[in-house]
Formats: C-alpha cells, sequence, structure tokens
C-alpha cells in the first residue's frame, strides 16, 4: 500500500478500525464488543449518554486503557497501544475535554513537552515556535507562541491543544466534547479547522452529545448506549429525535413547553454587586439583575466570567466588595447562608460533589442537611432517626433517585441521581429563591429532562430562579429573560423570544452592538 | 548597641560567615526544590544530611580523600532518596508522614553508626579554605567571597546550574510540567514518576551532599545531631523562595547571614540573651512563612501522588 502524506508531512491513515472492543471495570462493562471505525477525509462522531464508553473507547484508542479483548487496525494492519505515547506515534492526537495543558508553562513550552530536542537533553524552543506559527498559519489557528497558558482563553486554549496534536503528527483527531466549553462563534471557527482539516485528508473523531453539532458537521454517526453501538450511520436524513432515541432507548421531549406566567414582584435583587474571586481579582462589576416571583431569570456566559461568584454571592458564600442582595426588598447582604436558607432560598451548586453533598454520608443523611437542626429532623440536640429515615424514603421516592437503599454512600450514586438528590432536598422546601448553577452539566438526557421539569414545575409554585449555565440550549429552553454575563459585567438582558443563539454568542463573547 | 561592636572587621568577619554558613543550605533546599517542583515534598532531608555528613566524615575518618568523602554522601543521598520515592511516589504515602520517618530513621542510625564505628567523635581532615588566587585578594570583597573551601563555592554555583537545568533543558520542562499538571504530562508520553523518582533522588543526593559540606567541610567533626534543624530550614527556604533558584539563594544568604550576626554577638559579648539571640533566625523564618509565601507560585501538584485514570 502506498503511504499518502498529509500537508503536515506525515502519514496519513486511510482506514482506522477497532473491532469487538471489550472493556470491563469493576461491576460494567465499559465497552461491549464495539465495533467502530473511521477513515481519512471523514469526521465521524460518536454519539452517546455520559457512561455510555464514548470516552471509555477513546481512551483504549489513545493508549491510556488497554482493550480487555479486540483489536485495533491501522491501514489493516494490526496495532497495540501501552501508553499515549505509542498512539502518538502511529499518528492519533487527542483533545481532552478537559485541556491538558500546563498553566504555567508557555504555548512553545507545552507544544515541547514530552517531545524529542533536536539539541538532545537542552530545548530548542525557536525551533519549536517556528513551527507553531506555520501550523498556526495553515489551520487558522491563532496563537501568541509566547503566551503563558494561564493568560489565554478557553478558545485559544483549545487552539493550542489542536496544534499540540498536529506538531506530533496527528493523521488522527479525536476530540473529546470540544464545544463544551466554546462560544456559538468559537464553535464555527473550530469546525471551520476541522472542515480544513478534514480536507486535507486527516481523519477526525468528534465525541458529543449534543445532537445539533452532530447533524450539523458530521458525515457519519455512530451512538453508543450501555456501552454497546447502537448504530453507525451516514448523516444523511438523520433526524436529532432519531438521535435522541438511539442515545436514550425512548422517544425524549427534545423542546419544552414553556407557557409565559404573569410575573410577580421582585424576588431576588443585587443592586450594583461587586465582588473578587478566590485569588482576590474582580470577578463581578456591578452587577444589577431583578428576579421577580414565577420567572426564571438564565445567565449565559462563558465558563470563568463570574458565574460561580454570582451564584455563590446570591447563597451567602462569597463577600461583596460593594453592593447589596435583596430577598422581598430585605437587605440581606449581611445575613448568614443558612439565615438566608431559612429566608427560602436554595441552591443548587456548580460543583456538586464538594458543595452539594457530603460524598461519605447516606442518601437519607444528605437529603437532611439543611433541616438536620430542627423539628421534626431532631429536638434540637438529638437526631430522630425515624423521622430522618422516613423523609429519605419520601424524597427518593418523589423525586425518583436511583439507589440501592437510603443508607447507601451518596458518593457511589451516578451523577444524575445525585443531582435528583440535591433537587430533593433543596425544591422540598418550597423555596422562594432559587439559584441553579450549572444543574444539567454531566447529567444524562433521562435526567436533564427531569430536572428542566422540576425547575418549571418551581416556577410554576412562584420561586424566583436564578439559572447560571454554560448550555445555551438549556437557557432558551427553560428562561423567561436571558442575562449575558462577561468579564463580570451584565452585558444585556434579553427576553426570550427576542434572543437568538446569534446575538447571546456575540454577547458571550463580549461584543457589544455599538 | 555601643559601635565598638561592629567595626569594619566584624562586618567582614559576619558577611564572611553569612557565605560560608549558608553552604548547607543551598544544597539542601536547592535539592528539595527539586523535588517540590516534580510534586513531592520530601521532609526527610534533615535525616538525610545526618546520614550524609556521618558516611561523608567515616570516609574521611578511615583515611580517605575529602572527595571519597563526598562519593560517599552522594551516595547515601541517592539510597535514601530512592527508599523515600519508593515509599511516596510508588506506595502514595503521605508525604509530610514519610518524610518524618526518614528524619527520624537518619537521626537514630546516624548516632548509631557514630557509636558503632567511631566512639567518641574525633576531627578529621577535610576540605581545607582555598583562596582563590587573584580575587581572593580584592580588599572587603575578597575576604568575604574568595576564601573558603570548595565547597562553598560549589553551593553558589548551584544556584544558577539550576536555574538552567529547569529552564533549559528538557528535564527541566519535564520536572516543571510534572509539578503542575501530571495528568497533562502523562498525556503526552512524560513518565510522571520516572521524572518523580529523578527528582527526589537527585534533592536527596544534594541533601547527603549539604550533609557532607557540614562535617567535612565547615566543622570537620561529627557529632549526633549535627545538622540540628538545618534540614527542616531548607524545606521552608524553598517555600520562601517561591520555589525559585534565587530566591531560596536570598533565602539561604538572608538566614546564614541572621545566624553568623548572631553568633559573632556572642562571640564578642555582645550585651543579648545568648538564648534569644539563638532563636532570631527561626522567629524570622517563622514570620517571613507566614507572611511572606506566595502560595499562588506553589507547584499544583506538590505533595499529591500520581494515579493514571479518573
Amino acid at each position: 500500500m502506498t503511504t499518502t502524506l498529509l500537508p503536515t508531512g506525515r502519514p496519513r491513515i486511510d482506514h482506522l478500525e477497532m473491532r469487538q472492543i471489550v472493556k470491563r471495570f469493576p461491576g460494567v462493562i465499559a465497552c461491549d464488543h464495539v465495533d467502530f471505525d473511521v477513515r481519512a477525509g471523514e469526521i465521524h462522531a460518536l454519539l452517546g449518554e455520559n457512561g455510555a464508553g464514548k470516552s471509555t473507547l477513546m481512551r483504549q484508542l489513545y493508549g491510556l486503557y488497554h482493550p480487555d479483548a479486540g483489536e485495533i487496525f491501522i491501514n489493516g494492519e494490526a496495532v497495540t497501544f501501552h501508553s499515549p505515547t505509542d498512539a502518538i506515534e502511529h499518528g492519533i492526537g487527542m483533545i481532552h475535554q478537559h485541556f491538558m495543558l500546563v498553566d504555567e508553562l508557555t504555548v512553545t513550552e507545552n507544544v515541547a513537552l514530552g517531545m524529542r530536542s533536536s539539541r538532545g537533553p537542552f530545548l530548542d524552543l525557536d525551533k519549536v515556535e517556528a513551527r507553531i506559527r506555520e501550523l498556526s498559519q495553515a489551520y487558522g489557528l491563532q496563537v501568541d507562541p509566547k503566551a503563558p497558558v494561564w493568560t489565554l482563553a478557553v478558545g485559544e486554549c483549545q487552539r493550542v491543544e489542536i496544534i499540540k496534536a498536529l506538531y506530533r503528527g496527528a493523521a488522527l483527531l479525536i476530540l473529546d466534547e470540544p464545544t463544551a466549553v466554546l462560544t456559538p462563534q468559537e464553535a464555527d471557527d473550530l469546525f471551520a479547522t476541522l472542515h480544513q482539516m478534514k480536507r486535507d485528508g486527516h481523519a477526525l473523531i468528534f465525541i458529543t452529545h449534543k445532537l445539533r453539532e452532530v447533524v450539523a458537521i458530521s458525515d457519519r454517526i455512530s451512538v453508543l448506549r450501555g456501552g454497546r453501538l447502537i448504530d453507525t450511520t451516514p448523516n444523511q436524513g438523520v433526524t436529532r429525535a432519531m438521535l435522541a432515541r438511539m442515545m436514550v432507548g425512548r422517544d425524549v421531549l427534545l423542546e419544552r413547553t414553556h407557557k409565559p406566567l404573569p410575573r410577580g414582584a421582585v424576588r431576588l435583587a443585587l443592586r450594583g454587586v461587586s465582588a473578587a474571586n478566590v485569588t482576590g481579582q474582580p470577578a463581578l462589576r456591578n452587577v444589577t439583575l431583578e428576579i421577580h416571583a414565577s420567572e426564571i431569570l438564565g445567565v449565559a456566559g462563558v465558563s470563568g466570567n463570574g458565574q460561580r461568584e454570582l451564584a455563590e454571592v446570591v447563597a451567602g458564600l462569597r463577600g461583596m466588595t460593594s453592593g447589596r442582595v435583596e430577598f422581598d426588598g430585605h437587605d440581606v447582604s449581611a445575613w448568614s447562608p443558612g439565615k438566608r436558607t431559612d429566608a427560602g432560598l436554595a441552591y443548587i451548586p456548580e460543583e456538586r460533589m464538594h458543595d452539594g453533598i457530603v460524598q461519605e454520608f447516606s442518601v437519607s443523611e444528605n437529603l437532611m442537611l439543611q433541616d438536620y437542626d430542627h423539628a421534626p429532623m431532631s429536638n434540637g440536640i438529638l437526631l430522630n432517626f425515624g423521622e430522618i429515615a422516613k423523609r429519605g424514603r419520601e424524597l427518593v421516592r418523589d423525586f425518583n433517585i436511583r439507589t440501592p437503599s437510603i443508607d447507601t454512600a451518596t458518593r457511589s450514586l451516578s451523577g444524575g441521581n445525585i443531582q435528583k438528590l440535591i433537587l430533593a432536598r433543596e425544591l422540598s422546601r418550597d423555596p422562594k429563591v432559587l439559584v441553579a448553577a450549572q444543574p444539567t452539566r454531566g447529567v444524562d438526557i433521562g435526567a436533564t429532562e427531569y430536572i428542566h421539569q422540576r425547575l418549571l414545575d418551581q416556577r410554576g409554585h412562584g420561586a424566583a430562579t436564578l439559572l447560571i449555565s454554560e448550555d445555551l440550549d438549556e437557557i432558551l429552553a427553560l428562561a423567561d429573560r436571558i442575562a449575558v454575563i462577561y468579564e463580570g459585567r451584565i452585558m444585556d438582558i434579553v427576553p426570550r423570544e427576542e434572543a437568538t443563539a446569534e446575538q447571546l454568542g456575540l454577547l458571550m463573547a463580549g461584543v457589544t452592538e455599538e | 548597641m555601643s559601635d565598638e561592636f561592629l567595626t569594619l572587621a566584624t562586618l567582614i568577619g559576619i558577611a564572611h560567615s553569612g557565605v560560608r554558613l549558608a553552604t548547607p543550605y543551598l544544597y539542601a533546599a536547592l535539592g528539595e526544590m527539586f523535588g517540590q517542583r516534580s510534586g513531592v515534598l520530601n521532609l526527610g532531608v534533615e535525616g538525610v544530611m545526618l546520614m550524609g555528613a556521618f558516611t561523608a566524615y567515616y570516609a574521611v575518618y578511615l583515611g580517605g580523600d575529602p572527595w571519597l568523602g563526598v562519593l560517599a554522601a552522594l551516595a547515601t543521598g541517592a539510597l535514601m532518596g530512592l527508599l523515600m520515592a519508593v515509599i511516596s511516589v510508588t506506595m502514595q504515602a503521605e508525604q509530610g508522614i514519610s518524610g518524618i520517618g526518614l528524619t527520624l530513621f537518619g537521626l537514630g542510625l546516624s548516632s548509631l553508626l557514630l557509636k558503632v564505628l567511631v566512639g567518641a567523635p574525633v576531627s578529621v581532615k577535610g576540605f581545607s579554605v582555598w583562596e582563590i588566587p587573584g580575587l581572593s585578594a580584592i580588599p572587603v570583597i575578597g575576604p568575604i567571597f574568595f576564601d573558603h573551601n570548595v565547597l562553598v563555592y560549589l553551593a553558589y554555583l548551584l544556584a544558577p546550574a539550576s536555574i538552567y537545568v529547569l529552564n533549559r533543558t528538557t528535564f527541566g520542562l519535564k520536572i516543571r510540567a510534572v509539578g503542575q499538571n501530571p495528568e497533562a504530562a502523562d498525556s503526552l508520553g512524560v513518565r510522571v514518576n520516572a521524572v518523580r523518582y529523578a527528582t527526589v533522588i537527585l534533592g536527596s543526593s544534594l541533601a547527603g551532599l549539604a550533609g557532607a559540606s557540614l562535617s567535612i567541610g565547615l566543622l570537620s567533626i561529627f557529632q549526633e545531631n549535627i545538622t540540628n534543624g538545618i534540614g527542616f530550614i531548607a524545606v521552608a527556604l524553598v517555600y520562601f523562595g517561591s520555589w525559585r533558584p534565587l530566591g531560596v539563594l536570598a533565602g539561604a544568604l538572608l538566614f546564614s547571614t541572621i545566624n553568623a550576626f548572631q553568633l559573632w554577638m556572642q562571640v564578642l559579648g555582645a550585651p543579648i540573651p545568648s538564648d534569644l539571640a539563638v532563636m532570631l533566625p527561626y522567629i524570622l523564618t517563622i514570620v517571613v512563612l507566614a507572611v511572606g509565601v506566595k502560595q499562588i507560585r506553589q507547584p499544583a501538584a506538590l505533595t499529591k501522588p500520581y494515579e493514571r485514570g479518573e
């Protein structure tokens, strides 16, 4: 077979095939006899819920895991990868969902890391830098090679990752949820780069759970569910509803009915709020928001633009440098989180494993964390275990939490069920003000559907909801009004009916029409 | 304080001692810095120094050349570094605890070996002072900087050498990456644990050399617990220096100069209670660590063992 070279000077991978791949972890089969293949000049989307086995399958292709059974062929030849180094040497690159960059190093140093230097033990950063400039020119990947990575925005970090893979001669690129952290415009830029690479003869695997993108950019689509390959299909005549059914195994409600409700009085207000982040840098700048009863205000924005601080300020977990927070017109700025909770605040934190639950506690213990210190859960000194168990069983039932028992350690539950547990604890108190930060991140479609319905129910009960999400589709599905946050400032607030993804995307990138 | 204490000769004397006394701190702290930059905190420096000091001393005591003593100290340090690496990198033990274990081990074993092999300590012929021709003749500067034994000079060369290794070599790049984001390094084929073994063994060898710089350099004798906390101060100096070689150098000099000052004040009979004077450098350390350390520069993976996977 003649090998064709890519413009990067590396041999092309005409065909890569994974045959009957099996990977077991204690208690689960993550990949159950999966067949998967990808060709040069193709974008092959790998679709599935969290835990469907997408990442596990790809980690085996990148040498991070070793298959228990099955084989991998490149251009018809069987290959075995013991480590990422082996995979890299065979022309495989992976862009991980969480960037694999060392923040303190420069772009060039990150690219050079782990590579042989032309000067032996001494670094040859000038050569590396020149090559980075060539690659960034060829594929429209704008980066400053000398910049330390911690100074880069998310979109730039992703470009560095792609350059890193190309620099290593990747002929096949695996992209794990590459758009999760991008604005719609940045995603478009990424797609342009991917199309360029595809034209040049790269093979591309695109892992995602976003149906819209799959339909938009892929040539073929494979769907995994519960570790099994459900189908591989060309992207012709495929609809989002069909894909969702394959992913979940049943029909899924993709668009939610969302009746406008007459909104009530202002329940939650932030007036001129400024606050600093962990490192003392300004994170919120003069934020003013009003949320009415029976209203969901969505806050859209790219990760790290002050969303976390916004949620924490309302919850009382972060001090403000100026401004105030009001519940029902009362200034609560000086109130502790506990006092705010007693006043009717519910908080669904972004980091559910760290801030939402005590991992080692049982399900029923986590469910009473807000109420442990008063009747009926306790008499103020001693806990009433009968009541705690009763409450636990009720909430597990009402909120459809899948757990072996109420005494199970909470950490062993799936992400979706942990989120339902937090929801159960917070919503069962029938809150007046609800802060929901990234409520469905990393949660499967089924649980997402359920959580969305619960948030809408709460809106029906008159709650004022601050919904913070990086998923624009989620905001567009639930919010009555949409505020866009950029570098700690509210760029604009638009009613949902008037909002378009494109307009929000520009605001998320800090672009105003003026 | 009256000015009879602070004559030019006294000041030169203090500065000379400061430069000299910084030696063991420099070896130990720069070595420790390599380990920490790769993510491993070795609190066993003190124990390694004691063993290095003893083996160097014993080699010379048996009639060896001081350079043989240096080799013995380096080898002892490397061996103890290997032990530390097995415990904290491979077995992933809590680093603070395993290091304290290593310190107690070194303290006990070096005292035992002294009693069994030597008995009452006698002084040996260690490295003698080597005045650098020409340079040592420069007034003021000469006696301060160029009137020392060879281990002192080497200690100061170690700082620029460390900068070069960290910033200009592939090994240095790996060290920095592994200490900040081992997962990223792993994904690029860097063998995280191999890098950590290398830095811990290198750091520990230098700790052994730090011990030798005491027993066959500055003092020419070995006594039980001769290091008296130098190893722990060295760990503190790495924090003080924000994990940068020049910062460590500055910290070592500041610390040793204050130490030299209090020693000279005692020798000259200054009216300060000696206990208070002895405490001075340590109080300084605590104050500086409490106010001065920029945690932001701390290697993100410090004290965290690396394990691949979720």
